[in-house]
């Protein structure tokens, strides 16, 4: 989460808004305790975040194409075409999207700490998870630069590459042979609210105590 | 009731005045049939004219004079609406985080208020246009001041999308023009939809408000000087009564009754698709279109009760917006009122029965969690109250009791409104789950609304006639001559005002009964 929060210079909105439900995360660990009381009852948490949908409910409410299908399959949402209609982030079932309340703020030493990749946004605006695509772009270019193809596991979104047990894998969907194409094809793989027909990139891998991106 | 027009003209409107708020229920009946236009004592043209008279004197009168207390009432609904515009500057300058919304509960007080004066708008155009195509007489008086709404409440509407922005100074964005931008809007947004219908509908009813306003613009053109007779001569696109433009205007009329039913239908069914077509639980629902347009109905047929109430004690028109109007307008609302139960019951049957998990923990918070009281409290003013007082004519005709009646069902009404936009407080991911407190500014925006609405409408009562002045007068003249034998019903006088240069002449009363009487002729 922080290591998010650092590389797509997510606003920090402080203790009293994020009671009130403010807080601008892009991904978040969702917690949720099974039946009882705590000893027994044991908690299963699940890391949220913009599931880049296939057939994704945020963007046809938009009505200034503010959010909208890129041609690898990201569902982007363009900042500077956002008016804050907010429909959006109503028709997203995950709840993924986060809105700017206030202009962003970055209390001292975090604006020496800005990423130069990407936008600061604005007060009034949607923004959400991008799947790091900085990071997706800077690899392609360097990879057409070269005259070679991006080798697997070679975008790692911040995410990933913070996640110390390695429980989030990032890849090609596309490929075959990729890693996260082997994961995706397990038996044990799901999608968060499946019945929503959203087409979710993100899959889940069903487990013990815990789930697997 | 001090001034009587002149003879012959006693018996109406006073009988159910005196009587009908209080002594006996049985008298106050009789009284009341008694003053029922199909036991009138015949008029004749004479009294006819004396009527026109009276009426212009009134309405004119009432517009021409400013009185102190007028005054102060503008300047007190002109500082509420002043501190809401604060509110909304303050609102931008500080980011629209100065509203209680957040994540998940993205819209507020802002969209519930959109919904309920798009809901009130609804009025006028019932009242008006369904009326109309019905021939139904007893809305004569009632028009003006339902157009007037309709046209008034879309203003005030059309403004809370735009101030629930989060970029508020961009909101021309949606609008489908060419542009720098080179981007075109989404037609495959719901919003696309609403923008497109609600200026329709905005373009609509200010024709249908100003089209039957243009006899009524000549008269005051006719009555007034200087600035005013040219602003009102501009108005009336050069009216001189003619027979010509007697026909064309009826014409056009008839054109845009049709019009304008189907176009405020499709209005309110889009608002309602804003939540409807979405994934959100509580909201996606089949129902909403017709459960909305008859919200919207229900909404505003009680404003328009409470608007005539007001409008009526205030400019001392008892005698032509009578106990008759109230009565029958009860007997409206009473139904609406069930029709509006049965379409909520629909679809919250259809929610409770079909087992969405989401749904259903919404209905509980409604029933006996958080959001109970306003649950219960839209329960009972939208359909207890209604339904146990409407039945009775006593309660139909006492102006209190219709005025507190129709102010709880727009209390209801918006509540209902309200509970609706929040519900996403409960959505599929229990741990985004939420809750929504309105903050100051948007409680602030929301009054300013109130007291712009009443603002807008008391500034109309002073430019314009707030009755329909040659509506009623030929409504007169239809009713004596039915009771003539001459005409068996509306339906035969097609062209009833043609050659009737009256209205709009110097004394603004009626043509001779010769004249009407050749030209009717000329034309059954």
């Amino acid at each position: 989460m922080v290591a998010c929060l650092a590389e797509n210079n997510v606003g920090i909105v402080g203790e009293e808004e994020a009671a009130m439900g403010r807080a601008q995360h892009w991904i978040r660990i969702e917690r949720y305790w099974d039946e009882g009381e705590y000893p027994e009852a044991r908690a299963q948490f699940v890391p949220v975040m913009c599931q880049q949908c296939g057939n994704a409910p945020c963007e046809p409410v938009c009505p200034v194409f503010a959010s909208v299908h890129s041609e690898d399959g990201l569902n982007s949402q363009v900042y500077n075409r956002c008016i804050g209609t907010r429909y959006c982030a109503h028709n997203c079932p995950y709840k993924a999207r986060v809105f700017n309340f206030f202009a962003p703020q970055f209390p001292s030493p975090l604006e020496q700490q800005l990423n130069p990749d990407v936008t600061v946004r604005s007060v009034g605006i949607m923004e959400k998870c991008t799947f790091c695509v900085q990071r997706i772009r800077r690899v392609r270019e360097q990879a057409r630069v070269e005259d070679r193809p991006i080798a697997d596991g070679e975008i790692m979104p911040a995410c990933v590459q913070t996640c110390p047990p390695g429980a989030l894998v990032f890849g090609d969907a596309g490929d075959p042979d990729s890693q996260v194409s082997r994961l995706m094809a397990s038996r044990r793989g799901i999608r968060l609210l499946e019945a929503f027909n959203t087409e979710p990139s993100v899959v889940y891998l069903k487990r013990e105590g815990g789930l697997d991106v | 009731m001090s001034e009587r027009g002149g003879p012959g003209v006693k018996g109406k409107g006073d009988g159910p005045e005196s009587t009908g708020t209080g002594s006996t229920p049985e008298k106050a009946a009789l009284a009341f049939e008694a003053a029922g236009v199909k036991t009138m004592p015949a008029l004749t043209e004479d009294d006819l004219r004396a009527l026109d008279r009276d009426l212009d004197a009134r309405v004119f009168g009432a517009m021409q004079s400013i009185s102190i207390r007028y005054l102060l009432l503008v300047g007190f609904l002109g500082s509420v609406v002043a501190f809401g515009a604060f509110a909304f500057g303050w609102q931008i300058y500080k980011g629209i985080g100065v509203a209680g919304i957040n994540r998940p509960v993205f819209w507020g007080f802002y969209i519930a208020s959109f919904v309920f004066w798009i809901g009130i708008s609804h009025a006028g155009t019932l009242v008006s246009a369904i009326l109309r195509v019905l021939k139904v007489e007893w809305r004569m008086p009632l028009t003006r001041a339902a157009e007037a709404m309709t046209l008034f409440a879309l203003m005030i509407g059309g403004l809370f999308p735009i101030i629930h922005l989060g970029r508020n100074w961009r909101f021309y964005w949606m609008i489908p023009v060419p542009n720098e931008r080179g981007l075109w809007p989404n037609f495959r947004s719901a919003l696309m939809w609403d923008l497109l219908a609600i200026l329709t509908y905005i373009t609509a009813s200010s024709l249908f408000l100003l089209l039957p306003l243009i006899p009524d613009l000549a008269t005051a053109r006719d009555r007034t000087r200087g600035l005013r007779r040219r602003i009102y001569g501009l108005l009336s696109f050069g009216w001189r009564g003619t027979q010509q433009q007697w026909h064309r205007l009826h014409v056009a009329m008839r054109v845009f009754t049709i019009v304008v039913i189907p176009i405020a239908v499709s209005v309110h069914t889009i608002v309602s698709w804003d939540f409807g077509m979405t994934l959100v639980e509580g909201w996606r629902s089949t129902v909403f279109g017709p459960y909305f347009v008859i919200g919207a109905i229900y909404s505003g047929m009680a404003a328009l009760v409470t608007v005539l109430v007001l409008v009526r004690r205030s400019l001392q028109l008892e005698d032509y917006v009578t106990l008759r109007h109230f009565d029958r307008l009860g007997k409206v609302l009473l139904a609406v009122s069930v029709i509006w139960f049965y379409m909520f019951w629909a679809g919250f049957l259809t929610d409770w029965y079909g087992g969405s998990t989401v749904a259903k923990l919404i209905q509980h918070e409604h029933l006996v969690g958080h959001s109970a009281v306003l649950f219960w409290t839209m329960m009972v003013v939208n359909v207890l109250v209604p339904f146990l007082f409407l039945w009775f004519r006593r309660v139909r005709t006492s102006m209190t009791a219709m005025l507190v009646i129709s102010l709880l069902v727009n209390v209801g009404m918006w509540i209902e409104r309200f509970l609706i936009v929040t519900s996403p407080g409960i959505n599929s991911l229990s741990y985004n789950w939420g809750s929504y407190t309105p903050q100051w500014p948007e409680i602030a925006i929301a009054t300013a609304t109130f007291a712009a609405f009443a603002l807008l409408y008391v500034l109309f009562s002073k430019a314009l006639p707030l009755i329909s002045l040659w509506e009623v007068k030929e409504g007169w003249r239809v009713d004596r001559w039915r009771r003539e034998g001459l005409v068996e019903a509306e339906s035969d006088v097609p062209s009833l005002t043609t050659g009737a240069t009256a209205v709009t002449g110097a004394t603004a009363t009626a043509t001779t009964a010769a004249a009407t009487a050749g030209s009717r002729g000329g034309a059954t």
